[in-house]
């Protein structure tokens, strides 16, 4: 018996997704009265992969083939439904990552385990196993229990916590032995923006809706993001009619967002906006409309003109930054 | 070439989602039924296709497992311009059930490209399409943003963080797509519908399989504390309220 944790490294480092999921499959473990392992695929240096034993991984299983560098749904799933027999693990954890979306269905019927996307918090029962998760992208909640003895689980991005572990972690080779024909899948060539901080991974971001009144608006709306530290987002209207990139469109139908501060300006908050959107931790809109429904789901909300608001915030976000 | 679309049966999007008193599942009584709008705009992309590609695609047939109930939703694929439609009779029950069905409905069939959408906009699950590969022991490829078919190969960009990359699949394979993969989903128009009641609807009954998951409890999201208005001309106050009451910056 064991807890699996399936941590993807991105150009061989780990980040706080990965440490949120260590942190709670090492609660789980403990609850279980078991060993909480990490898998790790694709190479990282072994400083990287002890970070994990902080967040409670007793030991990091490495698994290094250059075969590994692009993903392959089928062999990457081979390799962590090996690793799961390799450890007799019962619980299969991941992050809820494209990647994870790829790879844990595939595990999920190799080992007959019964797969929960998207949970969003700790097993509510142990026997059955019974998981909470959002549906109907968030307008209910349900638990639902997996009844095979493997059980796999990912978990929504930033529904438990980092929680640091006095533990120190054993790092384990592992060899997967995968065939070259379980390589069905080439990746021919590969176009990526450096730099920037990624809308998935921000802490922070500051979007704009049709309230913007048009793409020669976003200076003020950019420099606010500068002095936070944040990434930009949109609302989809915003990214239909080219003001801004389709890669920032956040709701139902663009990227699914969790950060710690999301600052909606100008955007109304349409069902499938907030859809994308309401597991922030903190919702700050401004708007000139005191019936926005975005109100509905803000913390904080200033009724008033982007226009006029957006220069003193960030005025007063620069003194606060100034200070702190 | 053929390609096969898999259609989830949703609720529309702007339903108000209501329980049953009990909790024990969630009131459908009264609920417009529209294709899982991934699955929409999967289809237009393999219409799109099919169109541009000079004969070589021969058709685009679309899939669901449902109960008969599904049937005016696989209407509207037809109408939108599928050529026929495969409907499994049976309940879905989870996506490990519902790809054992497909698999199976498909044992004797070939299609070269299979669409499945990256969720269903009702349960979430995120699963279906790549369940679907490894039963069928295909090939997939997921986050799909665009397909184009060059020649013999097909190839199509997957999104990654920051970026995407070009990938080839070996033939038959599964995509499950994202946003990108098509701009506006396809509306049925007067001849469409038309057409559609005469296109093939085959039913098949379905065959033995379990489900792994099953949900059991329903909640309501819980009541959200009032929003807090600051003044427009005191914005100051945000800044202190973020740093001192959230502790957040
Ligand atoms: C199937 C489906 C999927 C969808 N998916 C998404 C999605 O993923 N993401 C998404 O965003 N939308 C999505 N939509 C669209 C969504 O329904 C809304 O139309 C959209 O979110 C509205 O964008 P908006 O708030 O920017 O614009 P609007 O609704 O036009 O709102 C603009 C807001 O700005 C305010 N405003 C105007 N002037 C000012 C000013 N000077 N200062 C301050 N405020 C001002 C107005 O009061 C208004 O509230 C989807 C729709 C459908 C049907
Ligand atoms: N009952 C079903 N019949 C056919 N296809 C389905 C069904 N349920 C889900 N799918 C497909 O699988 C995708 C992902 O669904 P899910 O795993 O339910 O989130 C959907 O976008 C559809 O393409």
């Amino acid at each position: 018996m064991s807890v699996l944790i399936y941590t993807e490294n991105f150009d061989g480092k780990f980040k706080k997704a990965n440490f949120e999921i260590v942190s709670y499959g090492a609660e789980i473990a403990q609850q279980l009265g078991t060993d909480a392992i990490a898998l790790s695929i694709g190479n990282v240096a072994d400083d990287e992969l002890k970070q994990l034993g902080t967040y409670g991984a007793t030991k990091v299983l490495s698994f290094n083939d250059e075969r590994f560098a692009t993903l392959d749904n089928q062999a990457y799933a081979t390799a962590i439904a090996r690793a799961t027999e390799h450890t007799g693990a019962n619980v299969v954890i991941f992050s809820n990552s494209n990647t994870s979306k790829a790879v844990a269905p595939r595990v999920s019927v190799k080992l007959k385990a019964g797969m929960v996307f998207g949970v969003t918090g700790l097993p509510k029962n142990l026997d059955p196993f019974t998981v909470p998760k959002k549906v109907f992208h968030g307008k209910a909640f349900a638990d639902v229990v997996i009844k095979s003895p493997v059980k796999i689980i990912s978990l929504a991005q930033n529904s438990f916590g980092v929680t640091e572990h006095p533990s120190e972690a054993v790092i384990e080779t592992f060899a997967a032995d995968i065939d070259d024909s379980t390589f069905k899948t080439k990746v021919i060539s590969v176009e990526k923006a450096t730099g920037k901080v990624l809308l998935t991974d921000a802490e922070i971001i500051v979007s704009g809706g049709r309230g913007m009144k048009g793409p020669e608006n976003w200076k003020p709306l950019e420099e606010l993001a500068e002095i936070l530290g944040a990434a930009t987002a949109c609302s989809r209207p915003v990214s239909d009619e080219g003001w801004r990139p389709h890669s920032e469109h956040v709701g139902q139908t663009g990227k699914i967002v969790a950060p710690n501060l999301y600052i909606a300006l100008g955007i109304s908050g349409a069902i499938q906006h907030l859809a994308g959107v309401s597991s922030s931790k903190v919702i700050v809109a401004v708007n000139t409309d005191p019936e926005a429904p975005v109100f509905q789901a803000a913390d904080y909300g200033i009724i008033g003109d982007v226009q006029k608001v957006l220069p003193k915030l960030n005025e007063a976000f620069r003194k606060f930054k100034a200070e702190n | 070439m053929k390609i096969l679309v898999c259609i989830s049966n949703v609720p529309d999007t702007t339903t108000k989602i209501k329980l049953t008193a009990d909790q024990s599942a969630v009131d459908l009584a009264n609920v417009q039924w529209i294709i899982n709008p991934w699955d929409e705009l999967a289809l237009t992309r393999a219409l799109e296709l099919k169109e541009t590609s000079g004969g070589k695609i021969e058709k685009v047939t679309v899939m669901t497992v449902g109960t008969q109930s599904a049937e005016p939703t696989m209407r509207k694929a037809l109408a939108i311009g599928a050529d026929d439609a495969i409907r499994v009779n049976a309940e879905p029950q989870d996506a490990y059930f519902t790809a054992q069905q497909i698999a199976h409905a498909l044992k004797d069939e070939h299609y070269d490209i299979i669409l499945c959408g990256i969720e269903s906009s009702d349960y979430n699950g995120s699963a279906m399409g790549n369940m679907l590969s490894e039963f069928m022991e295909l090939p997939a490829v997921s986050s799909v943003s665009n397909i184009e078919i060059d020649g013999d190969q097909v190839k199509v960009n997957r999104e990654i963080p920051g970026g995407y990359e070009v990938v080839e699949p070996e033939l038959p394979f599964v995509a499950v797509v994202q946003k990108g993969i098509a701009k506006e989903p396809r509306i049925p128009s007067m001849r469409g519908i038309m057409m559609a009641r005469r296109k093939p609807l085959k039913v098949v009954e379905p065959a033995e399989a379990e489900a792994l998951t099953e949900f059991v409890r329903y909640e309501p999201p819980k009541p959200k504390a009032a929003c807090k208005m600051v003044d427009a001309d005191n914005v100051e106050e945000l800044v202190e309220l973020l740093h001192n009451e959230a502790k957040i910056i």
